[in-house]
């Protein structure tokens, strides 16, 4: 194999590794079918999964999830989806022990089993949450802010002084599972989000130890252009492709 | 006669400023849109990862992967940009963020907001309320001055769970508009037809009243 030192034109660079026939690797291909996936996928697991409202859920591997009845779940997930969809059918289902979450509102199903005591629910300011995440992705234990201080959020949160102001000590959150839905992906495992479906998802793509991928539209590999990717195929481990949505995923007449 | 919702909205949409970002929370304050020039320039914010938010388009219409924080659909703009909730937040907190109108459940003589939890009855989580509370340049409130039981919803101290402390920089209500300044509550405006009295006695807070620079909406 020769090192290529020098390429005068980047826009070249793959055609002429081609030419020179050298050093020119592929991507792996990680897809699977979405029952291997979840099966991989053990009782009592902390499950991050994406999505604000309808954009960005997985709801197909939700379902699948649902089919397999994995049991004392923890979940994270901004919210609880609405009565009757998305995790919601967890919830019905008696699949998960803790929550830990920014806001259940138009999920009353949600509220009611918190209120009698038949879920454990954490809020978490909505940023922080986002942040947690983040922190643990990028593969810090925690950071210090102000936000939540002096509110029942803050409560069992340890304060600290810091160049003379208090902060509240904000742990890292990691998973051992992320399940993500992306607009585009392709066999490596190189996302894009449509819309606002990104929200937590590009976040938990990197908090999790096994991250699954469901996707409409898997592309070749070269399918996404290099500086259109959101999500690099490095964090994403397994990637189901999905031939036709669910009616989950479509627009929700109110 | 107080009570009148649109006159209030219309009034607090005077806070928007061109060239602003704004943030507006769920209910009342999404309603500030509507009493908008047309063309404003101004960058609407939604915590679920949109700068540039567009109008909320009918179901026909409807985009499915695109909503706002408060699950309606909305649209595209010129210029609208997507982003992910961790970038959405740094936004807030990184003081990128200049005005939030939040709704209230309480708002104290202090500044204090309250307007996420009323426990046991109504328990939804905080969402991004708190940061919107805490780190927007100005935080202004849009509520009934009312709440259901006809309570006063502006109190000298606040007993429900707080958003953020000491963060309302003015209310507006169907009654009145009020600063919170160091001195205390100053009244600034009463809704057209009302007394100075009644407001006053409307309001658990004591004002602070310059009845000659008082103006009505």
């Amino acid at each position: 194999m020769t090192v290529v030192r020098f390429c005068p034109n980047k826009n070249n660079m793959t055609r002429n590794l081609l030419d020179l026939q050298i050093g020119l690797n592929t991507m792996i291909d990680k897809t699977i079918q979405i029952e291997e996936a979840v099966n991989g996928i053990a009782d009592g697991a902390t499950i991050m999964v994406g999505g604000f409202g309808v954009p960005g859920t997985p709801f197909m591997l939700i379902d699948e999830l649902v089919r397999q009845n994995k049991k004392h779940l923890t979940l994270i997930k901004n919210d609880a989806n609405e009565s009757g969809m998305g995790v919601d059918h967890l919830l019905r289902n008696g699949q998960v022990d803790r929550f830990i979450v920014s806001h259940i509102g138009l999920n009353p199903h949600a509220i009611q089993l918190m209120n009698e005591g038949r879920l454990e629910v954490e809020f978490c300011a909505q940023g922080i949450l986002a942040e947690r995440i983040r922190a643990a992705g990028a593969g810090l234990a925690g950071f210090l802010t102000d936000i939540a201080m002096d509110t029942m959020l803050a409560k069992g949160k340890q304060t600290v002084e810091f160049e003379g102001q208090p902060y509240l000590i904000e742990a890292a959150l990691r998973a051992d599972i992320a399940l993500i839905h992306a607009h585009q992906c392709d066999p490596f495992g190189n996302l894009t989000y449509a819309g606002s479906a990104q929200n937590f998802s590009p976040l938990m793509a990197m908090a999790a130890d096994t991250v699954i991928v469901e996707t409409e539209n898997l592309l070749p590999l070269g399918g996404i252009a290099p500086e259109a990717v959101h999500t690099p195929g490095p964090f994403v481990d397994h990637v189901v492709h999905l031939p036709q949505l669910t009616e989950a995923y479509a627009v929700v007449r109110r | 006669m107080y009570g009148d919702k649109n006159k209030m909205i219309k009034r607090a949409a005077r806070e928007v400023l061109a060239g602003m970002t704004v943030n507006l929370g769920i209910g009342y304050p999404t309603q500030i849109v509507d009493h908008l020039p047309p063309n404003f320039p101004v960058c609407l914010h939604s915590e679920n990862g949109i700068a540039g938010q567009g109008p909320a388009l009918p179901f026909e219409q409807a985009d499915r992967t695109l909503i706002d924080a408060g699950g309606a659909y909305v649209s595209t703009l010129p210029g609208t940009s997507f982003f992910d909730s961790a970038v959405s937040f740094a936004l807030v907190r990184g003081g990128r963020l200049d005005l939030t109108i939040l709704g209230a459940l309480q708002v104290g003589g202090n500044g204090d907001l309250a307007n996420w939890t009323i426990p046991g009855k109504f328990t939804p989580g905080v969402g991004g309320g708190m940061e919107l509370a805490q780190k927007a340049r100005r935080v202004v409130v849009l509520s009934t001055h009312l709440d259901k039981r006809g309570n006063s919803k502006i109190v000298s101290q606040c007993s429900l769970p707080l958003t953020a402390p000491r963060c309302v920089d003015r209310v507006y209500t169907d009654m009145a508009v009020i600063d919170i300044t160091a001195d205390g509550m100053v009244l600034r405006e009463i809704a057209e037809g009302l007394s100075i009295d009644e407001v006053v006695a409307a309001t658990d807070v004591p004002l602070l009243i310059e009845a000659s620079a008082l103006t009505t909406f």
